[in-house]
């Protein structure tokens, strides 16, 4: 067990090394094969009013001269023990884990980061609680009266939920249920406020993307459920539950549910994994000032370092969530040996 | 009354394809401390009969009549609310698959606790002794240790143990065991029949077996009945279906039967053709088709379903030849054939 985690541990970070190997090498490509070179990448950090001759010199010490391999570890050991910056006027001090400086703010990618992770971890876990819930009970309902007007309403919904795109669902929420919509329940959007100041005020201004990101997960979940109810509920283990003299819900839940949640619990943690990385367009739609919205403000300023940056935290939330979710698996499935 | 009274049972599905007619009028009657084998091919209604005395055919689409008395209450009429309370402490049963059968994500030792503690109220340590106690008595060795084993862990005969403990926990006056043995090889099967002959000695308690191979019941039944496309065609006492079995099915079923003195392949002379559709049931007799004496009941075999009667002391069969005919058939032609090999 304990030599399964070092291994699954030492696994991810070769991982996120290859990920960070990889990305960096586009993020150096992209740019040049757009015809930029060293001393107009330079030009970003010490700003308009520099000559030739000041940006020449910035380049050198930013070291964008210096070949692919070389700048990636100085990237990668910037993450390790931090990195510090000269461009010119003075030197700046990037501390660990240094994910490099965006081109236009002038500012370290990860601090930015961090103060936008709250944002989209309330977003996601909070979705995430209400999916389940919500995706589950579903599920559970619809394959135990199959075929029934319940089934078909919900199964029906459920396929437009995995279909429709969130900017769709997204605004037809907007339109509902925003302040001063006939349903309203929230306050004019984009303004979150963090938990620890005012939890029914985090409450209240993350219940509309809440609701909208959960939607189009649970109804994935609900689907999920209910195949994976019918299977076990036809297992031999349930009439051997009934012959017991098990009531009806204790067969249900203690029996049918926990044969069937296995592979719910697996796309839950990489589900979760993937959504700590931002999730886009429901933070776009409402305009939340996540991760996600970070990145596509980083992209379409073409801010590299920060796209960079949110592609590897990312990634570090997916390797996490798969290990969590196989060491999770073996604690939910005896016959599961970790090896 | 007896203890367990099936009276005319049917147990019908209507199907895409048609009623499947699974159980089709079955009566017998079983006595406390006594044992019957019901015997018969695969498909010919065994399970969906034993389930429809626990109440566990698929209560909404099949279709049940008939009477069921368990001690003298009647089930088929009873609520399915009361149904389940005798379930696991009235009656209980053991099913072939154990590995199946049993729930992988639970150990062995909870499925037991929880089965005890459905009918009594007591606290889980009380009822983790009594697991232990049960192990234990099915001849699971260091049961302290093996209780907090998985189902798979478990060899497949231990496994069908662990199945007989938990049948058993709450100390039922109703056991029924579907194939207990099918999912077993030889030497276990012969341990587990055992087992089985032994404690129900110790509980006394009526004991339903239920099996393709009449090997299997041979030792342990009072009782056999053979069913054949949802029907009883002959009932008798252990020795009147092996001494003097009158029914041409019996006799396939006997010739087919593996015997320890001869290779477990090696079948004397296996029934021919299939077991019948119980959508269309085969006209008349449904074992006509497949019979050798066909011929011999002057064309009544596919027009005129034979009815079950009496020939001798509570033995009964369901065909058209004439009693004395079916006698000298069984000395002359068919008991020389089983014995010379
Ligand atoms: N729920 C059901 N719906 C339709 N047909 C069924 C159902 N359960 C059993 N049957 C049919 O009833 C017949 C008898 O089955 P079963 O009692 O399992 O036979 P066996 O004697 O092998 O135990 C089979 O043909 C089976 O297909
Ligand atoms: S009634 Fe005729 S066909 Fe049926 S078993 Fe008897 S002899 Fe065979
Ligand atoms: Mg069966």
């Amino acid at each position: 067990m304990v030599t399964y985690i070092i291994r699954r541990l030492i696994w991810g970070v070769v991982m996120l090394a290859i990920v960070s190997m990889t990305t960096f090498a586009i993020f150096f490509l992209v740019p040049r094969l757009a015809g930029a070179t060293s001393d107009s990448l330079a030009a970003r950090y010490v700003g308009r009013t520099a000559n030739a001759e000041q940006v020449k010199i910035a380049a050198e010490r930013l070291g964008f001269n210096d070949p692919l391999i070389v700048q990636y570890g100085r990237f990668a050991k910037g993450i390790v023990v931090g990195a510090d910056y000269n461009y010119g006027p003075g030197v700046e001090r990037c501390p660990a884990p240094c994910l490099g400086y965006s081109f236009l703010t002038r500012l370290p990618v990860w601090p930015d980061l961090l103060t936008r992770l709250p944002v989209t971890i309330s977003l996601a876990l909070g979705a995430a609680v209400i999916w389940l819930i919500a995706g589950v009970a579903t599920g559970v309902v619809s394959a135990l009266r199959r075929g029934s007007f319940f089934d078909r309403a919900s199964m029906s919904i459920a396929l437009a939920g995995v279909s429709l795109p969130i900017f769709f669902t997204g605004i037809v929420s907007l339109v509902l249920f925003s302040y001063g919509r006939p349903f309203a329940i929230t306050a004019p959007g984009g303004s979150f406020t963090p938990f620890f100041t005012n939890p029914v005020q985090w409450a209240y201004s993350l219940l509309l993307p809440w609701i909208t990101l959960a939607f189009l997960y649970a109804a994935g979940y609900a689907r999920l459920t209910r195949s994976g109810m019918l299977e076990t509920m036809n297992e031999d283990y349930i009439r051997t539950a009934r012959a017991k003299g098990l009531t009806e819900r204790v067969v249900v839940f203690k029996h049918g549910l926990r044969g069937a949640l296995t592979p719910i619990l697996t796309i839950f943690g990489l589900d979760l994994g993937l959504l700590m990385g931002g999730a886009v367009l429901t933070e776009s739609t409402f305009s939340l000032p996540g991760i996600g919205k970070y990145a596509i403000d980083a992209i379409t300023s073409q801010d590299l370092p920060k796209v960079m940056g949110v592609v590897l935290v990312t990634a570090f939330f997916v390797v996490l969530a798969n290990l969590v979710v196989d060491l999770l698996y073996a604690v939910v499935d005896p016959r599961v040996r970790l090896t | 009354m007896s203890f367990l009274e099936l009276n005319d049972l049917r147990v019908h599905f209507p199907t895409d394809d048609g009623l499947v007619k699974s159980v089709d009028g079955l009566t017998f009657k079983l006595e406390r401390g006594k044992t019957l084998g019901i015997v018969g091919e695969s498909g010919s209604g065994k399970s969906v009969t034993s389930l429809a005395i626990l109440g566990l055919h698929k209560g909404g689409r099949a279709m049940i009549s008939g009477e069921i008395w368990l001690d003298g209450e009647e089930l088929v009429s009873a609520s399915a609310e009361h149904v389940r309370t005798l379930r696991g402490k009235k009656m209980a049963m053991i099913f072939q698959d154990p590995l199946s059968a049993m729930h992988p994500y639970y150990t062995v030792g909870a499925q037991i606790v929880e089965a005890y503690r459905i009918h009594h109220h007591v606290s889980k340590a009380v009822a983790r002794k009594h697991a232990i106690d049960m192990l234990g008595r099915v001849g699971i060795p260091q049961p302290e240790r093996r209780i907090d084993s998985y189902p798979h862990e478990f060899s497949g005969g231990m496994r069908q143990r662990a199945m007989i403990a938990m049948a058993l926990s709450c100390d039922p006056e109703l056991l029924i065991a579907d194939e207990p043995t099918t999912a077993l090889d030889v030497t276990v099967q012969a341990q587990i029949l055992d087992l089985m002959r032994d404690l129900q000695q110790e509980f006394n308690s009526a004991l339903i077996i239920i099996t393709h191979d009449l090997g299997v019941v041979a030792e342990l039944s009072d009782d056999i009945l053979v069913m054949y496309g949802g029907k009883c065609i002959e009932y008798g006492t252990a020795e009147d279906i092996f001494e003097r079995p009158e029914h041409p099915y019996t006799w396939g079923l006997l010739g087919s039967m593996p015997r320890l003195d001869r290779a477990r392949t090696e079948r004397l002379m296996p029934i021919k053709g299939t077991p019948p559709s119980l959508i269309n049931v085969p006209s008349g007799c449904a074992f006509h088709p497949r019979c050798a004496f066909e011929g011999r009941t002057g064309g009544k075999a596919n027009t005129q379903v034979p009815e079950l009667l009496e020939t001798e002391g509570g033995h009964l069969v369901r065909c058209h030849l004439p009693r004395e005919e079916r006698r000298a058939i069984w000395e002359n032609e068919i008991k020389p054939n089983l014995e010379s090999v």
